[in-house]
């Protein structure tokens, strides 16, 4: 008896299998044919291997960076990257990161099903990384077992369900209609964006989309090439600093320095690609099973979807909001060099993906001055943000590498510092009381600012 | 018979067109087509026989052969109009 016991506990301790069980759980409950259900089962356990082996080739491409930036700087240099962070987190918080994503895509449904919020969040793998980040932060707030996973399920459903609903009113400005919302766990960036647009209201009809700008920078796009560029740039400016003697005699095993840098730079990327190419497998089936039984319990529910969805309302504003919110990242930068202390440096996919949002929506509410101001305020706010996550993510604070958007930091900054300052009892409040407040009618405004 | 989403980075935009050209599919009473969705450094041509991606990633999928673009990534009506084209060319239908 414990024998089996014990076995059935390794099975359920591996996130792999555990990850394969909810996918085939999925296929079962669409009625899918034998030949689906074992193709997409298998595709799933599969998709959880490969993002561990990513991990393994990321870490070993990004740790020569942190020592090199210590020698260059004396001080700790950060690049802020889910796929990096989550990867080397689930070695160790899979299984709780599996079942928090479970049990918060449930709560997510039932929210919509019971409350005024009607979003169901479809970006599978922000619900993926927000569910890895909770496990981790619910363990460093001295949760464990069943009260970690609910506390972690809930507070994912929560925020599945506010980061959409903050953005609603400018989607409704930006996209004419009420039908589709944004599901990107960057909201309170792109809030504020939208906000400062506002300022600039007068120049709302001078859009972005008036301005003749240069094409051929498409190749930012394609997030491989961005991420390599970036890490082999920051590379050597970081080994060239540092200098050739410390690096061959201690990192690259006599190996000329920039040679070594190149290549760990082009690692990372390729540590990156192969995370991501597990996160699809593993949320091929996954996704469309959540969609598929949210629609049948919540049909006038609105869809949250990836940030992609509105750059086709602006595409300038797409390019003049990364530049900008880059150039946020690199003033905070600085910021943080003669301020001393940890460093969190810009990385080019971050700061595209959501000062491409902040750029349209400024864009929507002031023009083109309010895409520069309001994704130049963007980078600000993902660049000083990490900052405050790192203390409350425990040893993951210490991995060269972090979660990137804001409503990550934000909601992991709220319960880590409910946690240090009243113990896990203040989550478990906090958690109640957002929830009813949620369920009463006209709350909106109280539950807003619960989650500043 | 191929169809691939293409978008930056191969999770959200693109499996949602994905899902959309399957419903749009099953709404036609078209099967037999294989859908995925895939980033644009990983997408060749030979991947599918026909690419769909979003206006705003264009022109970096040029290369990949016969490209459907979208103008409105949201909406249906585009979708269902631009998959019931390629499938009435692609005599599906």
């Amino acid at each position: 008896m414990n024998g089996l016991l014990s076995t059935l506990v390794d099975i359920l301790s591996e996130p792999a299998i555990l990850v394969a069980l909810i996918a085939l759980i999925g296929l079962i409950a669409q009625r899918k044919n034998l030949s689906d259900t074992m193709k997409g089962t298998t595709k799933t356990f599969v998709g959880f291997l490969v993002i561990a082996a990513g991990a393994g080739i990321l870490e070993t491409a990004l740790a020569p960076f942190g020592e090199m930036f210590q020698e260059a700087f004396n001080v700790a240099g950060v690049v802020p990257n889910n796929e990096a962070i989550v990867a080397l987190a689930l070695n160790e918080y899979g299984t709780n990161t599996a079942l928090i994503m479970f049990f918060g895509m449930i709560v997510n449904v039932l929210i919509a099903r019971f409350t005024r919020y009607k979003y169901i969040f479809l970006t599978g793998h922000h619900t993926m990384y927000l569910a890895c980040m909770f496990a981790v932060i619910m363990a460093v707030a001295g949760f464990n077992t069943v009260p970690l996973i609910a506390a972690g399920s809930v507070a994912l459903g929560i925020v599945m369900t506010l980061s959409p609903a903050i953005l609603q009113p400018f989607m409704r400005e930006l996209t004419g209609n009420d039908n589709v919302a944004l599901g990107h766990f960057s909201a309170v960036g792109y809030a504020i964006s939208g906000l400062i647009g506002k300022l600039f209201k007068g120049s709302k009809k001078n859009s972005t989309e008036n301005i003749n700008f240069p094409q051929g920078l498409g190749f930012l796009r394609d997030s491989t090439v961005s991420i390599a560029l970036t890490m082999i740039v920051m590379y050597f400016i970081v080994a060239i600093v540092s200098g050739p003697a410390f690096i061959e005699s201690e990192l690259s095993g006599g190996t000329n320095y920039l040679v070594f840098s190149l290549i760990q730079g082009g690692s990372f990327a390729a540590g990156v690609f192969i995370i991501l190419s597990g996160v699809r497998l593993v949320l091929s089936e996954i996704v469309p099973a959540f969609k598929g039984i949210s629609t049948k319990l919540v049909p006038n529910a609105k869809p949250a979807l990836d940030v992609p969805i509105i750059y086709t309302y602006a595409p300038n504003a797409v390019l003049m909001g990364f530049f900008s919110s880059f150039i946020g990242g690199i003033v905070s930068m600085i910021i943080m060099f003669i301020s001393g202390g940890t460093i969190i440096l810009p990385g080019v996919v971050p700061h595209f993906f959501t000062g491409a949002a902040a750029g349209v929506l400024g864009n929507a509410t002031g023009g083109f001055k309010g895409a520069i101001a309001g994704s130049f305020v963007n980078g600000i706010i993902v660049s000083f943000l990490p900052v405050f996550l790192l203390p409350v993510l425990g040893d993951l604070g210490f991995a060269n590498t972090t979660f990137s958007d804001a409503d990550f930091a934000v909601s992991g900054i709220f319960f880590g510092s409910l946690a240090n300052y009243a113990g896990p009892i203040a989550i478990v409040i906090s958690l109640i009381v957002i929830l009813v407040l949620m369920a009463i009618p006209f709350g909106k405004k109280k539950v807003n600012t619960e989650e500043k | 018979m191929k169809f691939l989403a293409v978008c930056g980075s191969g999770l959200g935009t693109s499996f949602m067109v994905e899902m959309n050209i399957n419903q749009v599919l099953e709404e036609l009473g078209v099967s037999g087509i294989e859908v995925s969705h895939s980033d644009l450094s990983s997408a060749t041509p030979g991947d599918a026989d026909v690419f769909f991606l979003a206006k705003d990633i264009a022109e970096g999928g040029e290369h990949l052969g016969e490209i459907v673009v979208l103008d409105n990534i949201i909406d249906m009506d585009e979708l269902r109009e631009k998959v019931k084209k390629v499938a009435e060319e692609k005599n599906l239908i």
